[in-house]
């Protein structure tokens, strides 16, 4: 056992951590930001921005911005260089989605092998990458309008990018609920993504 | 003979407070409530103890990041000019002071009113609002986008800034450009900035004279940079290369700024 090959190698361990880092000071600092002209009818509450406050909020996430641009380069990188998004992600039948949920709904969530995902798995976490993605270059759009207008154009305006970055990170938060849910489910998966096995 | 006003009695204060970057009750609260993030700073390699350093590792990422858009800006790339249809109206009015009120803006005297020009130019006579509008203008019609997010579309009638910097003899290979405002307001500009030809010195504002709550008489729009980079009621341009920062630079705000 001691020799098997780890499920999860130690880059995939790293970048997972730094990541999911990253993507909280994000979230904190960006809603902190939020709260100056809410995209939302309301502020959110300080305690979800770690009590940041505006300026807070603002040098933060022009800091972690950087980390969480430079580990998702490498994380996508490495699954896409080493072929392991292509073996774990895919194929992905509608199916399987619907059976994995089906499975779920019945009680009967199972997570025996942890080197190979169920449809939702798969989904969720092509589908977190791409929304990584997007809250990157719509980020952006709208920190530089006018040095990178394309980035903004694609988006259709400034306005708009500001939305779809508010969207990526809905996005984001949504799968961190439900993810951060399931390995409490299976601790076994914590151990794994820590230790490799 | 060349009357000098004396603009700003306190702006000595505001330079020094400026020079401080972050006075002291504010860098504490914002230490107070930084302290929960200290987890990240590991990731920055960052020998972080107490909050102080967190803080001294922000401020190195935001000279960092001055340093990327000094990079990044393209001096001939033109911010996207919108048409009449498009404009903001009434157009937001946003200030420095507490409350954000136009009821605190000042009341300027066209008449009395005088433009310094300080520092490494040939020329430091003063100008009245009759001499700097006999200067040739342009109008443009872009987007004010404000650090706390929102944006507006203005209409701005002014002079070319880099005509105005010609016509004084700035030494162009300076670094930075530095306004003075009569509501006390100070920030500061990179020369490659300043001389992007749709940086102005607006006069007017959608067709009229620049209103009160505005600038007036005289305002920096310079559509390259976030709204705070753009000072009302400019009493004094300096140009020089010691880094004067700014008021809002002083509590954290990103120096360059561009967008």
């Amino acid at each position: 056992m001691a020799h098997s090959k780890p499920v999860h190698p130690a880059i995939v361990r790293l970048t997972h951590w730094v990541n999911a880092a990253a993507i909280m000071v994000m979230i904190a600092s960006g809603l902190a930001i939020h709260n100056a002209h809410p995209t939302l009818p309301f502020a959110v509450p300080p305690a979800m921005t770690f009590g940041l406050g505006f300026i807070g909020g603002l040098r933060w996430h022009f800091a972690a911005m950087w980390v969480l641009a430079a580990n998702f380069i490498l994380m996508m990188l490495y699954g896409l260089a080493s072929g392991r998004f292509r073996r774990k992600f895919l194929p992905l039948a509608p199916a399987e989605v619907l059976q994995t949920l089906g499975d779920a709904l019945r009680g009967k969530l199972a997570h025996a092998d942890l080197s190979a995902y169920n449809g939702v798995q798969k989904l969720f976490y092509m589908g977190v990458l791409a929304a990584i993605a997007l809250a990157i270059l719509s980020g952006l759009a709208i920190w530089k309008p006018v040095q990178l207008q394309i980035f903004t154009l694609a988006f259709g305006d400034f306005d708009r990018a500001r939305l779809v970055h508010f969207c990526a990170m809905a996005a984001i938060f949504l799968f961190l609920l439900v993810h951060v849910a399931m390995a409490l489910l299976t601790p076994r998966t914590i151990a794994a993504m820590i230790r490799g096995r | 003979m060349s009357i000098r006003k004396i603009p700003h009695p306190d702006s000595g204060l505001i330079l020094r407070d400026a020079a401080r970057r972050v006075d002291l009750s504010s860098r504490r609260s914002f230490l107070r409530h930084a302290l929960g993030l200290g987890a990240l700073t590991m990731l920055t390699g960052c020998d972080v103890v107490d909050g102080q350093s967190a803080e001294q590792m922000l401020s190195k990422v935001s000279d960092f990041n001055d340093r990327v858009q000094a990079w990044l800006l393209n001096p001939q790339r033109l911010a996207p000019e919108y048409p009449e249809s498009m404009i903001t109206r009434p157009f937001p009015f946003n200030s420095f002071y507490t409350p954000n009120s136009a009821d605190k803006a000042p009341r300027i005297d066209p008449a009395d009113w005088l433009l310094n020009v300080t520092g490494k130019v040939e020329n430091t006579q003063d100008w009245t609002l009759e001499r700097l509008s006999s200067l040739p203008q342009f109008t443009q019609i872009t987007r004010h986008v404000c650090i706390e997010g929102w944006s507006a579309i203005g209409k701005f009638t002014g002079i070319r800034f880099s005509d105005f910097l010609r016509a004084v003899g700035a030494d162009l290979n300076a670094k930075y450009v530095t306004f003075r405002c009569d509501d006390h307001y100070v920030t500061s500009i990179d020369m490659a900035s300043a001389l992007h030809p749709q940086t102005q010195l607006t006069l007017g504002f959608d067709g009229g004279v620049l209103p009160r709550e505005h600038g007036f008489p005289l305002k920096l729009r310079i559509p390259t940079k976030l709204g705070f980079k753009n000072p009302k009621h400019i009493g004094e341009i300096e140009i020089g290369d010691e880094f004067t920062g700014g008021f809002w630079e002083t509590y954290g705000y990103n120096w360059f700024s561009g967008l």
